[in-house]
């Protein structure tokens, strides 16, 4: 199962080779998450209506690895918008993908933009 | 870059790389690290819970990506072999050299064997790796497979208990076999010790004190110990653990100073003979002591890292002994020097034979201080003691309140904990101080327990700790003015209480407007739910209809399974089911491949359903007449019945029939946490209805009410409220008690310890229910009754709006399911593919 996490890598913004259209913004529902498919990679994007800001990243959540991160709530800790995992409520920052819990558990995040309604991630490959 | 080597990644060699990468100069450093085990650094303190629920990977202190992320490069399953000082290399078992330009020895140590006839028979093992608990697991089952059941453990120490522990939770008939008259002999005195033992016997464990073991019997397996007192002890396996000797062949061929009973000499900088060479743990020899404790281990490799930096940190003169764990369910701790008797000391000593209590201080004459002490079945007081003993602290003038508390039960003994000096240790395993917890909150870098946990790491080695770092914390917040009040979260400063009646009051109806108006942030996942459930109880809302601020269960109306799959749980009122509808729930279960199970409150839960077949599984439950069980929600889940006066023989009145009728007059309620009921027709009590949330009991002349009977991990039995109730009364006080609790309970609160932390108990319940002495009993009905009406099954909503329906797609740009779920047969059925 380690093998799966090593499919995710994070993006920034300028390194970006492919925006990848993953749907209209109607179709993320607000204030919470959706998972995506690009190639094999599952991504988590979510979209925090009240601040009107877009995240994504990994939909595995590295602590015990299952695909459910997009089904988990988001929030924020003194501003930093997060998702906890539907499963242990493992917390994680959707800035740089790092554990916010205090452990050394991490994801990889993605880059999102909004043009003309289409939401795009961004993809090195 | 300076090379940098450590030989061992356990527990000490692994804190020397923390330490190591904390610093700034670590980017001028390559550190590698060799460790003979198969994985990375381990909790060894906690090995015996590998055998209950905790995995190896719960036992794991950092991941591999944890050591790459710092390049780190960890060679595990790799064995250095020899040193060469001259040159300054290390060769591995593969003949692989590496060379150093400072050399940390972190090798530990390795179980001691007395050299007793027939130790190398089959079914003698030790205690110390995961490997070596793998061992005995595999030994355990072939044993039991074979009808034998008997384990013995050689050493009565502190390990040897633990592997007694491990012995009692593999099922085994446990024996503790120890050479001294007493066990524990380096912590305890005669009195505790044999308290202890009370206490271990009366758990099923067998205790033979001053044995001496002349050889071990058994053709090719062990069948038994023979003594030197000319008894005898039948066991089919034996776990030796008679102390540890530090492994320091690699030091001795390196040519480096070596204690006469072995250890690697080594200073106050944890240096060797050999300047370029350090030492820690369990291997190195410092005041010509061994310590096998984590806590001066730690301290060694933060001592040596510093070193290395080019710091001058040196390891405290006397190392403190004291410990304090969990023996098979028994307290233990002792400190300072536990046994000192003489002129110059008074002893105190308190003993409870009947429940198994002994405590014991050494105070010097004068009264002034606290020079040790041990205490055995209540460790309560440790905390306390130990800063006491380790500040050397001025006593209270009737020391002995130190173990037996005050008489006018004015607090700790301690006074108020902000007495202790900046420089009191608080946490020996992370070395944490006074000063540096009350500093982190008093610089404003926290505000709560959790905030200085993760600056500090303090509570995060055995968590003995953490009741005093809670107090400091709360009682430096209180120093600051900031009131400590038990809020939501982050995003709101209220209690549960207050949220409710604020939403109440001003006829709030969704999460956004309630954090505008009351809160502040976005929100996370402890106040959304928190919200949700309000939300619920007043407006009596299902969880369709904000389901961005659902719970994880609730707000796909199932329960989430360890691979991200789903279980599914239709109502059966009172757990009264006609065979066709059996018969609906078998062929569903068997079209979608589910695991099928029986629960703990007379329903069927069926695992395994991808979210994209919870709409279609969920669709053919209601079209055959079943509805949502609500077994994913806090909310009213069964109400348990005995089959009663209508087939029973003994049966008083018709509990089937009046635990239909209260599951569905309550069915789709939310509360602050799970709710369950139990109705039983006459007091031998089949439906077990004394542990609910709410029990209902035939007797003559009616039901007798038993409320509060939920503890969660702590069982509680149900409390009586009212008796020889007729059905409308009953379901009347039931109303008012559930809303009561509804309005008033915290967050995730039960109602065994609802009531405990009402004022005035149970009386005080009565009053309000029975007696109506707050005038509310009427609002609290009407609004029961309210929610009562209002009842909509969220499954029917749910498949029938499309809107809904979207929810249930796992990708939203795709529509294959999830292909990472597997499973792996179990019994007739499946399970989730173990990680």
């Amino acid at each position: 199962m380690q093998e799966l996490l090593k499919k995710y890598n994070s993006v920034k913004t300028f390194e970006v080779k492919n925006w990848f259209r993953a749907g209209t913004i109607d179709q993320f529902p607000s204030d919470s998450g959706a998972c995506v498919k690009y190639n094999d990679k599952q991504i988590a994007v979510f979209n925090f209506t009240r601040t009107n800001t877009w995240y994504a990243c990994q939909n595995l959540c590295p602590h015990r690895l299952e695909m459910v991160l997009s089904r988990g709530m988001t929030g924020d800790l003194n501003d930093i918008p997060k998702i906890a995992c539907p499963l242990h409520k493992k917390t994680f920052s959707l800035i740089d993908g790092k554990s916010l819990g205090g452990d050394d558990l991490s994801i990889s995040v993605y880059p999102v933009k909004i043009e003309d309604e289409n939401v795009y991630i961004g993809f090195t490959d | 870059m300076k090379k940098v080597i450590v030989i061992g990644n356990g527990m000490v060699g692994y804190k020397f790389c923390e330490k190591l990468v904390s610093r700034s100069e670590f980017k001028e450093i390559r550190l590698t690290v060799f460790g003979e085990e198969p994985r990375p650094a381990y909790d060894r303190v906690h090995l015996s819970e590998y055998f209950n629920e905790t995995g190896a990977d719960d036992l794991q202190l950092a991941s591999r990506s944890w050591y790459e992320s710092h390049n780190i490069d960890l060679k595990t399953t790799t064995m250095i072999s020899t040193i060469d000082s001259i040159h300054r290399t290390v060769t591995d078992h593969k003949g692989n050299t590496y060379c150093y330009d400072k050399l940390v020895l972190a090798t530990g140590s390795y179980p001691f064997v007395p050299p007793i006839p027939g130790a190398d028979k089959k079914g003698v093992f030790v205690y110390r790796t995961i490997e070596d608990l793998d061992a005995i697991k595999s030994y355990a089952l072939k044993l039991k497979e074979n009808g034998r059941s008997t384990a013995a453990v050689l050493g009565g120490g502190l390990l040897g208990l633990e592997a007694a522990n491990a012995g009692k939770e593999l099922g085994l008939e446990t024996h503790v076999v120890e050479f001294a008259p007493r066990l524990m002999p380096r912590q305890l005195d005669d009195n505790a010790s044999s308290m202890l033992a009370d206490k271990i016997t009366g758990m099923g464990l067998g205790i033979h004190l001053n044995k001496a073991t002349k050889h071990i019997a058994g053709d090719d397996a062990i069948t038994g110990l023979a003594f030197a007192d000319d008894t005898f002890l039948s066991t089919d396996m034996l776990i030796i653990s008679a102390g540890i000797r530090p492994r320091d062949q690699l030091a001795v061929s390196a040519g480096l100073l070596i204690g006469e009973r072995g250890g690697i000499t080594v200073d106050n900088k944890m240096q060797t003979s050999n300047p370029d060479i350090y030492a820690i743990g369990e291997v190195a020899l410092y005041n010509n002591m061994v310590y096998g404790l984590v806590a001066p281990g730690y301290e060694m490799a933060e001592v040596a890292a510093d070193q290395i930096c080019g710091g001058d940190k040196r390891m405290s003169p006397s190392i403190d002994m004291s410990t304090q764990l969990k023996l098979i369910g028994t307290e233990v701790a002792s400190f300072g020097d536990p046994f000192i008797e003489n002129e110059s000391v008074s002893v105190i000593t308190y003993e409870n034979k009947q429940k198994g209590i002994y405590k014991r201080i050494n105070i010097s004459k004068d009264g002034s201080k606290l020079l040790g002490g041990i205490l055995v079945g209540d460790s309560s007081d440790y905390n306390t003691l130990f800063q006491l003993y380790l500040n050397e602290m001025k006593l209270p003038e009737d020391p002995e309140v130190l173990i037996l508390g005050s008489r006018d039960g004015a607090g700790s003994a301690l006074g108020n904990v902000l007495d202790l000096p900046e420089t009191a240790q608080i946490c020996s395993c992370e070395s944490v101080s006074k000063g540096s917890i009350c500093g982190a909150i008093l610089e404003g870098n926290c505000c709560s327990v959790k905030d200085v946990i993760t600056s500090t790491k303090a509570t995060t080695g055995c968590g003995g700790c953490k009741p005093m770092v809670s107090d400091l914390v709360t009682e430096t917040l209180k120093s600051m003015g900031k009131t400590v009040k038990e809020t939501i979260c982050e995003h709101f400063e209220l209690n549960r209480q207050e949220l409710y009646d604020l939403v109440k009051v001003k006829n709030i109806q969704d999460y956004d407007t309630a954090l505008n108006e009351f809160g502040k942030g976005h929100g996370c996942e402890i106040c959304k739910p928190v919200l949700a459930s309000i939300f619920a109880s007043i407006h009596a809302e299902t969880a369709n209809r904000q389901p961005a601020i659902q719970d994880s269960n609730d707000k796909f109306l199932a329960n989430i399974q360890r691979n991200g799959t789903y279980s599914v749980v239709p109502r059966v009122p009172g757990g009264e089911i006609t065979p066709d509808k059996l018969m609906v729930l078998g062929a569903i279960a068997k079209k979608y491949d589910l695991y099928t199970k029986i629960t703990g409150g007379q329903r069927i839960d069926l695992f395994g359903a991808q979210l994209y077949e919870l709409p279609l599984i969920w669709k053919e439950l209601i079209d055959a007449g079943f509805e949502s069980g609500h077994a994913y929600g806090k909310a009213l889940r069964t109400v348990k019945s005995c089959v009663g006066s209508t087939w029973c023989r003994y049966g008083m009145h018709e509990s089937v029939t009046f635990a239909i009728n209260i599951e569905n007059r309550y069915r789709g309620i939310r509360s602050p946490h799970k709710l369950k009921g139990g109705v039983s027709g006459c007091i031998r009590e089949c439906a077990e209805a004394r542990g609910k949330d709410f029990g209902i009991i035939a007797v003559d002349g009616g039901w007798n009410l038993y409320v509060c009977g939920n503890g969660g991990a702590n069982p509680k039995h149900a409390i009586l409220l009212a008796e020889q109730l007729d059905d409308e009364t009953c379901i009347r006080y039931l109303d008012r008690f559930l809303m009561f609790y509804i309005r008033t309970a915290a967050p995730l609160m039960r109602t065994a310890p609802w009531l405990e932390k009402l004022d005035g108990g149970i009386e005080y319940l009565k009053d309000v229910i029975i007696r109506d002495s707050l005038g509310i009993a009427g609002e609290l009905e009407e609004e029961m009754e309210s929610l009562v009406d209002r009842y909509t099954c969220e499954w029917k909503q749910a498949i029938e709006d499309p809107e809904i329906a979207k929810r249930f797609r796992h990708f939203i740009n795709a529509e294959d399911p999830d292909e990472n779920i597997s499973y792996v047969p179990l019994r007739d059925q499946k399970m989730p593919k173990p990680w």
